[in-house]
Parts: structure tokens; C-alpha cells; sequence
């Protein structure tokens, strides 16, 4: 088992394809995609990272490529040392890594999320089905173009839907939270405004 | 004590009998509005008779989207969402994101706003840990704990009050300080509950460490092993049950944890009796911390003066100085101004550790905000421990397991 302070050393030593990621609180580093599973299992297995406490993705908005990476917290409990690993799905249309369920059974659920969240799929999960949605919900709300007022749905059971015509109603925050703009625009412009501006009280909701 | 029936897997060995004692296994879903779920936990379960053969627990009811919520926000804004994580110890929430987002901004607080976030999250671990025991109590037929438990917590919610102005949904911490200065007084009266306390934690821990009933539902039952607690990420007193001594206190101090002195109970077994046992003995131990922290109780400033752009200036000096005016203004509007970067801080929390990961592209808005919730976490081996389990040992192991919707769902 290798030290705390030569983590970068010895990750870099065994896969070269590996780079420092810019962060100022951990050793961070950026991997392949094909690397990925190979570089947690080696941190869990030689460095002694044997919890993975956060598994998420980020989402850089539509147009950027790479668009979505995974980002991976592990914790070595004996000495209470972090590191961040993450990786940047290949395709932007169909974000997908491998699974770690099988390095961590506890990444099960956070995989779920994942993919409930952004739509990255897991390749090699044993049951990737929505979390915290409900089965069938048709987008992914932590995308960047998922607007914060949400969007009207039709309730997951077609016979309660049937029989009560009630829907997933959209944004029942009104346009709020307010936040500035921030950028280059004038005083006007710069008042704390909805940030999401997709209907409010002036334009009609979209169909 | 320990069930002698032990066969898990008995539809498998029915399989082999003749037909006429092939069983028929059940499903059979409990909640979400089962109140020894504890919030709304939905658990679909397959039964063999009363024995468990598979358990999914189904969440997400309560999911409010808070991280796409704070994408939308100034990190100031996000304060009072973060109350309605695990609502049962909102100053130690408070506390974390605090600190998440001071870690982003390279923000160091002065020791008299660590001091005060110690006395509160240790609080808010006592507030949490006798609403845990008063719950475990009720799921384990012992209704006297819970009314033992809440006149307690009553007290402490005087003391936010006081302290706060609220007594459930705190929103105390600010990015860079805290929303005010204890009252004077505020530390005797703190003093004063930890006194009188202490006698009376003995006492309602006394209602149920010998107690055969309790222990007849919780020793042996849930037993979850060491590699199985690190391998599901489970964290807090439910990972330390198990016998991993994880405290993140000791282990990656902050808020200046490391000046006190405490003990970190860990179990011997993993099973519901030893995840209660620490709860019960880690109440002491905040006690322990919080009477040393009012003991050398710093002076000076509760916010770090240098916060220019991130912590809102007084309001006196905001009604009179021109200066202080516009740059209140600026930190209302554009929220406070953080450098582009991504920070991950985790917090030893009541219910485990609760992490932020704030990714920056600068500005007064998180570009994404994850927060990982130890309640997610430790349900997730709900599958894995629930199968073999008698129905009403499931009680005992939700139960044992403490957890809030609120923060699992988020």
C-alpha cells in the first residue's frame, strides 16, 4: 500500500494516461474512460481508498464537448484521506462509463441516480432504473436545458391520471428563485430576476 | 436472545418437498405512510411466511430537487434549503455548507464562529440522536423512551431558539460567519441543559440497555459486517456500530474539532443493539465537547472580517457608510463572489457525513451542487441486510438505522 503523499506518483507511474485535474482541497485527477474502472480498483485495492463516498456527474451545458464527467469521491477510512478521480463520458448524446457496483456495491445506488439525473448510462449495472423519479418519468431534470419551473407530465398511473385528470403541474415557484445576471449589461438589466425566464407572470407558459 | 430459527432460505430448501408444502412467497410493500418508516420509505418486499426474501426499498418521495434548486441561486440563497435536509439537525447542516463554500472561497472564520459551530452541530447531534432513540424506542414497544426523549429535545429547542430566533429551521451559518452572536447569556443556559442532562441521558438510556424486551428485537438482528459497512458507503453512527472508528471529527478535523477532547465509540457486532449503543454513548461525547467549548469560549469576532464581497457587513454600517451600503447591495444581487474551482467537504453530521461538492465557474451561483446525504447512503444496504429478517426485524433495523427522508430524497 502506497502513502498519502504519493498518490500522484504512484497512479501516474502505473497508468500514464492519467493527469493531474486542477483542485485546490484533494489529489484530483482526470482519467480515461477506459481507465476508469482499472484506476479504482488499484486506489482501493494498493492505496488503501476503500470507501467511495460520492459518485455524481456534472453536466457542462449543451454545446460543450466533452459534455457530461463523472466525478468519483473515495476515502481511505484507516487514514482519512480523499481522492477525486473523474472521468469524461466519450459521446455527448449517449453519455455512458462503466459500472463500479462491482468494485463498491454501494455505488449501486448512487449509479441510479446518476443516470436518473443526467441520463449517463452505467454500462455493466445490475439494475439501472430511476431513483428518485418515479419509473417512466420521460427527462433527465439535472440537465442544463431542464428548465428549474419543470415541465408539465402526465402522472406515472394511467388509471389515477384517468380518472382524476390531475398532471405533474409545472413551476409552482412562480418564476422564483431571483438571482442578478451576472455579465456585462446595464443596471436595468442586472436586477435580481428569475433566472429562469422559460413562462413567468408576462410570458405564457410553453406548451 | 439471538433467533434460533434461522433458515433464510427456506423457499429454496421447500423447492426439494413434495407439493403439498410448496409455499407461495408474498409481496407485500410497506409505506410510504407506514410510521415505523420513519418519513416516506417505501419497502417492497418478497415474503416466505414472515421471512424476508428480498427488499427493495423504493425512495424519491420526498424529492424536492434541491440540487438543481441551488443551480438557480446565489450560495447564500441556498442557506435555508440546506434546514430541510436532514431537518432533525439543521444547524449541523447549516454548518457543513457553511463550510463547503468557505473551503471554495479560501475563507478562514475566526475561532469564536468555529467555537459557536462546534456548541450548535454538537446540539443539534444530541437533538438528533434523542429523536433517533425516542423512535427506536416506539418501533421497539417502549413508548416511555420517546416522551423521555422529547422533553429533553423541547429544551434544546429552546436554546435555538433563543439562539436563532427559530426552533426548527435554523438557517444559523453564513458563508464566512454566522447570521448573529450568541446572547448573552446563551453559554450559561447551554451549561446549564448539559448539567442537568446528563443524569437524565443515564436515566432514559437505563429504560433500554438491559431492557429484555428491547434487546430481544435488537441484538443480533441487522447485523451488518465491517467490509459491508465500507463497501456501501455507510457513514456516521451506523458505520461505527460495525466497529469502524470513521469519526471525521477525529479523522479530518475542522471547525477547530481537534482542541477537544472526545472518545469515538465504535461496536463490536454491527447489529440494531450496538448501532443504539453508540448513539447513546456519542450524546455524552458531544456533551463532553460542548462543555469544553463553552469553557474556553473565545472572544473576538464571529465572522471573518476579511469576507469583503462574500460576508454582508453590519447592518449599523450598512445604514450609515456608503461603502458598506453598496457592497450589501452587491452580495444581495450578485451573491458573493467565489473563485472558479470545485470543492468536496464532508462533515461528521448526526446521521453520517454529509459531503457538498460545489463546482465553480466563478461568480455568485454553484455551476452544480452535489450533496451526499449519509441517509441515501446507509439505505442502500437495506437489501442487502433486510434479506433473512424476520418482518418485525425490519422494524428494528429501520429503526436502528436513523434515518430522514428529507435528506435521502433531497
Amino acid at each position: 500500500m502506497f502513502a498519502t503523499a504519493d498518490v500522484t506518483t504512484a497512479l501516474k507511474g502505473k497508468f500514464p494516461q492519467v493527469s493531474d485535474r486542477p483542485s485546490s482541497d484533494l489529489p484530483a485527477f482526470n482519467v480515461p474512460v477506459g481507465e476508469v474502472l482499472a484506476v479504482l480498483g488499484y486506489l482501493r485495492d494498493e492505496g488503501g481508498f476503500d470507501m467511495l463516498v460520492d459518485l455524481t456527474a456534472i453536466d457542462w451545458a449543451e454545446g460543450a464537448s466533452p459534455r457530461f464527467t463523472v466525478v468519483y469521491h473515495l476515502l481511505a477510512t484507516t487514514r482519512g484521506a480523499y481522492v477525486r478521480i473523474a472521468t469524461n463520458c466519450p459521446s455527448d448524446a449517449e453519455p455512458a462509463v462503466p459500472s463500479a457496483v462491482g468494485l463498491w456495491p454501494g455505488a449501486n445506488w448512487h449509479e441510479r441516480e446518476c443516470f436518473d439525473m443526467f441520463g449517463i448510462t452505467f454500462a455493466g449495472h445490475p439494475d439501472l432504473r430511476r431513483i428518485l423519479m418515479w419509473d417512466g418519468y420521460p427527462y433527465h431534470p439535472l440537465r442544463k436545458e431542464f428548465p428549474l419551473a419543470g415541465i408539465e407530465t402526465v402522472l406515472p398511473d394511467v388509471e389515477v391520471a384517468a380518472e382524476t385528470k390531475a398532471k405533474v403541474i409545472a413551476a409552482p415557484m412562480a418564476g422564483g428563485p431571483f438571482v442578478a445576471s451576472v455579465g456585462e449589461m446595464n443596471l436595468t438589466d442586472a436586477e435580481p430576476r428569475a433566472k429562469d425566464e422559460s413562462w413567468n407572470e408576462r410570458k405564457e407558459k410553453p406548451e | 436472545m439471538a433467533t434460533e430459527f434461522a433458515f433464510p432460505d427456506s423457499a429454496a430448501k421447500a423447492a426439494g418437498a413434495p407439493p403439498e408444502f410448496q409455499t407461495e412467497k408474498m409481496s407485500l410493500s410497506m409505506g410510504p405512510s407506514h410510521p415505523s418508516t420513519h418519513g416516506v420509505l417505501r419497502l417492497q418486499m418478497e415474503l416466505d411466511g414472515e421471512i424476508l426474501t428480498k427488499c427493495d426499498p423504493v425512495v424519491g418521495y420526498l424529492h424536492r430537487g434541491d440540487e438543481k434548486i441551488a443551480e438557480n441561486m446565489t450560495y447564500n440563497q441556498f442557506v435555508p434549503y440546506t434546514d430541510r435536509l436532514d431537518y432533525l439537525a439543521p444547524l449541523a447542516n447549516n454548518m457543513a455548507y457553511a463550510i463547503a463554500v468557505e473551503r471554495l472561497a479560501k475563507l478562514e472564520v475566526p475561532a469564536r464562529c468555529q467555537a459557536i459551530r462546534v456548541i450548535t452541530a454538537e446540539l443539534a447531534r444530541v437533538s438528533s440522536h434523542l429523536m433517533g432513540l425516542g423512535a427506536f424506542g416506539i418501533d421497539t414497544g417502549a413508548w416511555t423512551v420517546f416522551m423521555y426523549c422529547f422533553t429533553e429535545r423541547e429544551k434544546l429547542y429552546k436554546l435555538f431558539e433563543e439562539l436563532t430566533g427559530a426552533r426548527f429551521t435554523t438557517s444559523y451559518a453564513r458563508i464566512g460567519g454566522l447570521q448573529r452572536d450568541v446572547p448573552e447569556g446563551w453559554t450559561n443556559n447551554v451549561n446549564a441543559f448539559c448539567d442537568q442532562f446528563l443524569p437524565i441521558l443515564d436515566e432514559i438510556l437505563g429504560l433500554l440497555t438491559r431492557n429484555k424486551i428491547f434487546m430481544d428485537r435488537s441484538v443480533d438482528i441487522g447485523v451488518i459486517s465491517k467490509a459491508d459497512a465500507i463497501a456501501y458507503g455507510l457513514t456516521g453512527p451506523n458505520l461505527r456500530g460495525s466497529g469502524v472508528g470513521l469519526d471525521l471529527r477525529k479523522d479530518k478535523p475542522y471547525s477547530g474539532y481537534e482542541q477537544y477532547e472526545f472518545d469515538v465509540p465504535v461496536g463490536t457486532k454491527g447489529d440494531c443493539y450496538d448501532r443504539y449503543l453508540v448513539r447513546g454513548e456519542e450524546m455524552k461525547q458531544s456533551v463532553r465537547i460542548i462543555k469544553q467549548a463553552v469553557a474556553k469560549f473565545p472572544g473576538g469576532d464571529w465572522y471573518a472580517k476579511d469576507a469583503r464581497k462574500i460576508f454582508a457587513p453590519p447592518k449599523d454600517k450598512i445604514l450609515t457608510s456608503m461603502e458598506e451600503l453598496i457592497q450589501n447591495f452587491m452580495i444581495v444581487t450578485e451573491g458573493p463572489q467565489m473563485p472558479a474551482g470545485e470543492v468536496y467537504f464532508e462533515a461528521e453530521n448526526p446521521k453520517g457525513a454529509l459531503g457538498f461538492y460545489v463546482v465553480s465557474k466563478g461568480g455568485g451561483v454553484p455551476w452544480r451542487l452535489k450533496i451526499r446525504s449519509p441517509s441515501f447512503c446507509n439505505l442502500s444496504i437495506l437489501p442487502k441486510v433486510c434479506v433473512g429478517a424476520l418482518i418485525s426485524d425490519v422494524v428494528s433495523i429501520l429503526g436502528s438505522f436513523d434515518f430522514v427522508m428529507g435528506e435521502c430524497d433531497r
